[in-house]
């Protein structure tokens, strides 16, 4: 038996999740975090899967008993909630309680990226966290801005997919010039888990992104979650990689040239891709990934 | 210490008494002085608390929400369409229970654009939970928000102070400042029901009785809902008795006092005037101008509009032969806002006064409500049956294919 070394903690701040569909990776995501988070966290969650997964039938984030304090927010404003519960908490004299927004990619690319935005230019002492899971999942599956080019939703359904790029949050984000950003995944919970610490150790705005692949709308066998969350890295169309003040871009994972048929192929909602098609996304996965290194070729 | 200062100054200066932890508000006209000034005093180092700057009324009410939720005590002020687009905010915080006071300078929501003065923005928030104060003067603007602070805290409840935009928020009095020492005698540093880090520990101390759900924001039960507005429902039936309560103390310590509804020349009155907002010294004037003249006429000040004062005003209206409402706001389709609430309070028991009430609308996107009108509008219902219409149009309108008329109504 291999003995497995993790200098991350064992503790187990999560229940199983009885409301999160079979395969999903919020509960991993919840999880990691928590692991290196610890229990001086609040949660703010604005309406999205999460809420949902960490609520019904009851709450599941406890430490020793006690509950993890979570707090549900209006759709558009979980980074203004946590703004202002972290105000609140200095006003009051606790410094030390992270406030984290932990929303999906609904509250954060659309409804809320006024407030996120606003957020991140004030520079709130907060960790926000995004969970991509790429469409408006808990309402089951329509199109948001963070939907991938020629992928379908039940709004963009078959034969008429979503012809618009997706959204470059990360990209948003770095342009606030904020102290840290960085993209994650489940597949990789070290990097994970790592890029958590480096977050809980700097102040001011902190935004984590986090792919979450999602079997039910992506249309995936629900044991593929890791599977297509490495996918996504090893194609380039999700790759890991960390922003300091907005200029200085660290790539985490090098590509190993895994072709984006293997990423696609797997997933039902691109059941309907033409080779034409396939070669779009690349040529565009591949310019970015260019922009990409450029970028992280910078040197001060 | 008298100063000459203007109603929005008035609002900053009485939230400035108050020590908030946290305020955030964001600009608009004719609000837009308030935060300026909480904003110089925050340089100034008079604003203990931290001022926030957002980037519209959405996030300043989030942000205030989120900053109640940690247990401080928060400030905000806005006005019309900033007032609308905080609305799913307001619902959240009277549903979450949150002492939050906010400022709303009135003024009309587009279209058509107007920047002046109107109760239809704050009116229209009428069922989302929040207590409403209508202001006369200025000074009155600066004690409602210290006693909003006090009602609000000791029953958990959110307190919207509401001042006649230009007519008020830019009009200078001379207002009595109180001390600084007076204010904290009176408003004690906001007890919290919230203890870190998990709400089954919270203090159960606001809570109606010991047992009921907290019925703040982490509660998702669907199940919760009903007994939630239940709970509310029933706060607000005490919220009446908490004001008085309030202004109560605040008569002992101040001197000067506000109830939910002031009788003003009302005790033979056989015709009584009913109307709130900056009109209501307008109204004074002309209610002694035609007493001098021989008429029976009273006026009733509507102070608090949210949760409805009805008790007080049944029994204020006992034996009153008619009563005249103006309402500076229309409910399109059906009628003037206060003037429905006013009939309904009087038509729904069992016993008399089935008092006739007549409607005026005057007023609107800051059109004057002159002694003139106010007079003529109270004539009117002295000497006239009461109309068919819901609506009678006091002041200028323009109705389609009609000249322009000044008076829509005639006296005979």
């Amino acid at each position: 038996m291999i003995e497995v070394r993790s200098k991350y903690p064992r503790t187990e701040y999560m229940e199983a999740p009885r409301s999160a569909c079979s395969g999903c990776a919020l509960p991993l995501a919840f999880r990691y975090f928590l692991k290196v988070m610890g229990e001086k966290v609040v949660f703010i969650l604005p309406p999205g899967c999460s809420p949902v997964i960490v609520n019904v039938p009851r709450r599941i984030l406890r430490h020793e008993g006690q509950l993890i304090r979570i707090l549900l927010a209006l759709f558009g404003s979980a980074a203004t909630f946590a703004g202002g519960f972290k105000t609140g908490l200095i006003e009051r004299g606790d410094t030390e309680t992270e406030v984290v927004a932990w929303a999906g990619d609904g509250a954060t690319l659309d409804i809320g990226l006024g407030p996120v935005s606003a957020a991140a230019e004030r520079n709130e002492d907060i960790i926000f966290v995004c969970c991509d899971n790429e469409a408006y999942m808990n309402t089951g599956n329509q199109r948001s801005s963070a939907t991938p080019l020629w992928a379908t939703t039940t709004t963009n359904p078959p034969p008429i997919p979503k012809g618009q790029w997706k959204k470059d949050i990360m990209a948003i984000m770095a342009g606030h010039g904020i102290p840290y950003a960085a993209t994650l995944t489940v597949a990789y919970p070290e990097d994970f888990m790592k890029k958590v610490e480096t977050a809980k150790n700097m102040r001011g705005f902190r935004f984590l992104y986090i792919l979450t692949p999602c079997p039910t709308g992506w249309r995936f066998h629900s044991e593929e979650t890791v599977k297509v969350s490495r996918l996504s890295v090893e194609t380039n169309v999700f790759p890991l990689f960390e922003v300091m003040n907005g200029i200085h871009f660290v790539i985490n994972k090098e590509p190993v040239g895994t072709p984006l048929e293997r990423y696609t192929a797997i997933q039902g909602r691109y059941a309907h891709l033409t080779s034409q098609q396939i070669g779009e996304i690349q040529e565009k996965v591949e310019q970015r990934w260019k922009w990409l290194k450029w970028l992280a070729n910078y040197k001060k | 210490m008298i100063k000459v200062i203007t109603g929005n100054e008035a609002a900053a200066l009485g939230a400035l008494l108050c020590r908030p932890n946290v305020v955030c508000a964001y600009p608009i006209t004719p609000q837009t002085e308030i935060p300026e000034r909480l904003s110089e005093a925050s340089g100034k180092g008079l604003l203990k608390g931290k001022f926030v700057n957002v980037e519209s009324e959405m996030s300043a009410i989030g942000y205030i929400i989120g900053a109640a939720e940690a247990g401080v005590r928060v400030f905000t002020a806005t006005s019309s369409q900033g007032l609308a687009w905080m609305h799913e905010g307001l619902h959240f915080a009277a549903g979450g229970r949150l002492p939050i006071v906010l400022v709303n300078v009135n003024r009309p929501l587009a279209l058509p654009w107007n920047l002046t003065c109107d109760h239809s923005d704050s009116l229209s928030q009428r069922d989302t939970g929040w207590i409403q104060f209508y202001c006369e003067s200025c000074q009155e603007v600066l004690d409602t928000v210290i006693q909003a602070y006090k009602v609000a805290e000791s029953i958990s409840l959110p307190c919207m102070v509401c001042l006649d935009g230009v007519y008020l928020s830019y009009v200078s009095e001379s207002v009595d400042i109180p001390d600084q020492e007076k204010v904290d005698q009176y408003l004690p540093p906001r007890q919290t029901i919230l203890e870190m880090p998990c709400p089954e520990e919270r203090d159960n101390r606001f809570r109606l009785f010991k047992k009921d759900p907290p019925g703040l924001a982490d509660d998702y039960e669907q199940s919760d809902f009903m007994t939630n507005r239940y709970q509310l429902q029933k706060i607000e039936s005490q919220c009446v008795g908490t004001v008085i309560e309030a202004n109560k103390e605040f008569e002992t310590l101040f001197g000067r006092g506000y109830p939910p509804i002031e009788e003003y020349r009302c005790e033979d009155a056989e015709v009584v005037l009913i109307l709130s907002g900056s009109a209501v010294g307008t109204s004074r004037y002309v209610i002694n101008m035609l007493r001098d003249e021989g008429y029976k006429v009273g006026l009733v000040k509507l102070k608090m509009f949210r949760p409805f004062p009805k008790d007080l005003l049944r029994r204020a209206l006992l034996g009153k032969k008619k009563v005249a409402v103006i309402d500076r706001d229309i409910s399109p389709g059906q009628c003037g806002i206060i003037y429905q609430e006013i009939k309904w309070a009087l038509n729904t028991q069992a016993q008399p006064p089935w008092v006739p009430v007549y409607g005026f609308v005057s007023g609107l996107g800051g059109a004057d409500i002159t002694a003139k009108l106010i007079r003529r509008a109270i004539l009117f219902t002295l000497m006239e049956d009461p109309p068919q219409e819901e609506v009678i149009w006091l002041g200028p309108v323009k109705a389609v294919g009609d000249d322009y008329d000044r008076s829509a109504i005639k006296i005979s």
